[in-house]
């Protein structure tokens, strides 16, 4: 699916990746890790042809320079900052849909399963709308057609806890059909999406190594916590994970996504010390 | 073509919602209220009287506002997209390149454009209403070198907005390039010329190759054609091309460069890193 060759590209003479040789088979969901500066966000763009680079890049055996719209075409892009379009949802839908050949209504219907009512929004401009709305639509543009990669950066870090648990079931409808290719800057927020990692380095691939399956996407855990004492912090810090407390506010129940285990327990662990009981059980 | 109609649609609407197009819409549309306001139809100036008056000093008017505006507003905004991450967006969805550059020009010339012609159609619209006869071969000649400089500044824009990187070099250049177009009018010349620092030829040529010359002689040649309120080179230039043929020069050369500008443009732009 993804072919590079000694991908190579500076910026006034300061290389920002350095020979990267990578092959990504259709089907595989890599996580693209590493630190700022690692050249993460130049290979993503020169995977979209954005940028002009030496060495090869090949998706589906079509360079993304040359070939562009028969290559982007393919490819569902998140990008981590969402774009300050002073458009309207609606035109901005319309005008996504044209250019990827998809129905408008496709991308509505995704959104409204990440609960997102486009036909409330349609007059809105993209740029006035919350960081997490923005998101969900730009996931709806990339997921509501047939892009065979995806190409995500950090695609959830403003999605709630429910809209997650939907986005992970939304890729997990396109495992069969769909290359993935999720940036982040640390592995434990896209781990349960990916069954390869490929850390970045000052622009070289310091590793590459398989993830094991065994966190389904749609996974969910029920989840049972029981606290030492009831704590407002604890409380809010909850707040949207949609878990109910018994009348004395000790013992809390709710489900999460299986593949927002690692971003659960993180939360958790800043109340080690109030948490008497802790349950985690597949459902 | 899809693609490219698609496209200068998008940045119609984006540039509606722009507080850029707003201002530049109110500034044209004020000058025409407040030149009837001021009672210029009534005045006569160098023989221009009624709307032809309104006319002359309305496109003077806008040849002193519409280029720096056209020049800065189009380098911001299409600089200023690229490095909010705009490009990065909209160049990920499958668009041709050619449909982005030639869609993008397509749509900021219509909204360029619009409201320096419909401000002017309001006047003629507004004199009709009051009774002053309408100079319609007039209007029908500014409405076009209004679109050969609409087309020529936009031009200049895009290449400007091509070259540089960032919005701060982009803005610097757009208001240097203005400013080089000032300092080579022609009283600017001649002044030059007396000190006998460059030859009669040499300055004329300067000034044929400034648009702003160009429009500005052109602007009163079919009324003034011994041209006695412009400059010494307006003067040589008619004696050139007599006054139709520099009326079709002072559509066809801006329009030209504008088209090569953004030709030149259109090359940087997809030869390069597209962010």
């Amino acid at each position: 699916m993804i072919l590079l060759e000694n991908l190579t590209k500076t910026f006034r003479r300061a290389p920002v990746l350095n020979g990267i040789d990578l092959a990504v088979g259709l089907g595989e969901r890599v996580a693209l890790i590493g630190s700022n500066g690692a050249g993460k966000t130049t290979l993503i763009r020169c995977l979209l042809g954005e940028y002009a680079c030496e060495g090869r890049v090949r998706i589906d055996g079509l360079d993304p320079r040359r070939q562009r719209t028969a290559v982007l075409g393919q490819i569902g892009f998140v990008p981590q900052l969402p774009p300050p379009l002073r458009m309207p949802v609606g035109p901005l839908i319309e005008f996504s849909a044209a250019l990827c050949g998809t129905d408008p209504a496709r991308i509505a219907a995704v959104a409204g399963r990440l609960g997102l009512d486009v036909a409330a929004i349609r007059a809105r401009p993209f740029v006035r709308l919350s960081g997490g709305m923005k998101q969900k639509l730009l996931i709806a543009i990339a997921l509501g057609r047939d892009a065979r990669l995806l190409i995500m950066d950090e695609p959830a870090a403003n999605l709630d806890p429910e809209a997650r648990k939907i986005f992970f079931d939304l890729l997990a409808e396109r495992l069969a059909d769909a290359t993935m290719i999720i940036s982040s800057h640390r592995l434990d927020e896209v781990s349960a999406l990916v069954n390869r990692v490929v850390e970045m380095d000052t622009g070289r691939v310091v590793l590459d190594d398989k993830v094991a399956e065994d966190v389904a996407l749609t996974s969910r855990l029920v989840c049972r916590i029981a606290l030492k004492r009831f704590e407002p912090a604890f409380a809010k810090a909850l707040d949207g994970w949609n878990f109910a407390a018994d009348a004395g506010q000790l013992v809390w129940r709710g489900s999460i996504a299986g593949a927002d285990r690692l971003r659960f327990l993180g939360i958790l662990s800043r109340y080690t010390g109030l948490v008497s009981d802790l349950s985690l059980m597949e459902s | 073509m899809k693609q490219l109609f698609l496209t200068a649609r998008l940045d119609i609407v984006e540039s509606l919602r722009a507080r850029w197009f707003q201002i530049y819409t109110l500034v044209f549309g004020g000058i025409v209220a407040l030149l009837f306001v001021f009672g210029l139809t009534e005045s006569r100036v160098l023989g221009f009287i009624g709307l032809s008056r309104l006319l002359v000093t309305y496109i003077q008017l806008t040849m002193a506002i519409l280029p720096i505006f056209v020049l800065i507003t189009t380098v911001r905004s299409v600089a200023g997209d690229r490095e909010a991450g705009v490009f990065e967006y909209l160049l990920a969805l499958p668009v041709s390149l050619g449909a982005w550059f030639w869609g993008k020009i397509l749509g900021r010339y219509v909204v360029v454009f619009a409201p320096v012609f419909l401000a002017m159609l309001g006047a003629v619209i507004w004199g009709h209403v009051d009774g002053i006869e309408i100079p319609w071969s007039m209007f029908a000649y500014y409405t076009a070198l209004l679109a050969a400089m609409a087309l020529c500044f936009l031009g200049l824009g895009m290449f400007i907005s091509a070259l540089a990187r960032t919005t701060d070099m982009a803005q610097g250049a757009a208001f240097l390039v203005w400013l080089a177009l000032l300092l080579f009018l022609d009283l600017i010349l001649l002044g030059v010329m007396i000190q006998g620092r460059i030859d009669p030829e040499l300055a004329v040529t300067i000034a044929l190759a400034n648009p702003l010359q160009v429009f500005r002689t052109a602007a009163l040649a079919m009324f003034d054609p011994q041209l006695v309120v412009l400059g010494p080179a307006a003067y040589v230039i008619l004696d050139l091309f007599g006054t139709a043929g520099f009326q079709f020069f002072a559509l066809a050369y801006p329009a030209a460069l504008g088209m090569g500008a953004a030709l030149c443009g259109y090359w940087l732009f997809r030869r390069g890193d597209l962010l």
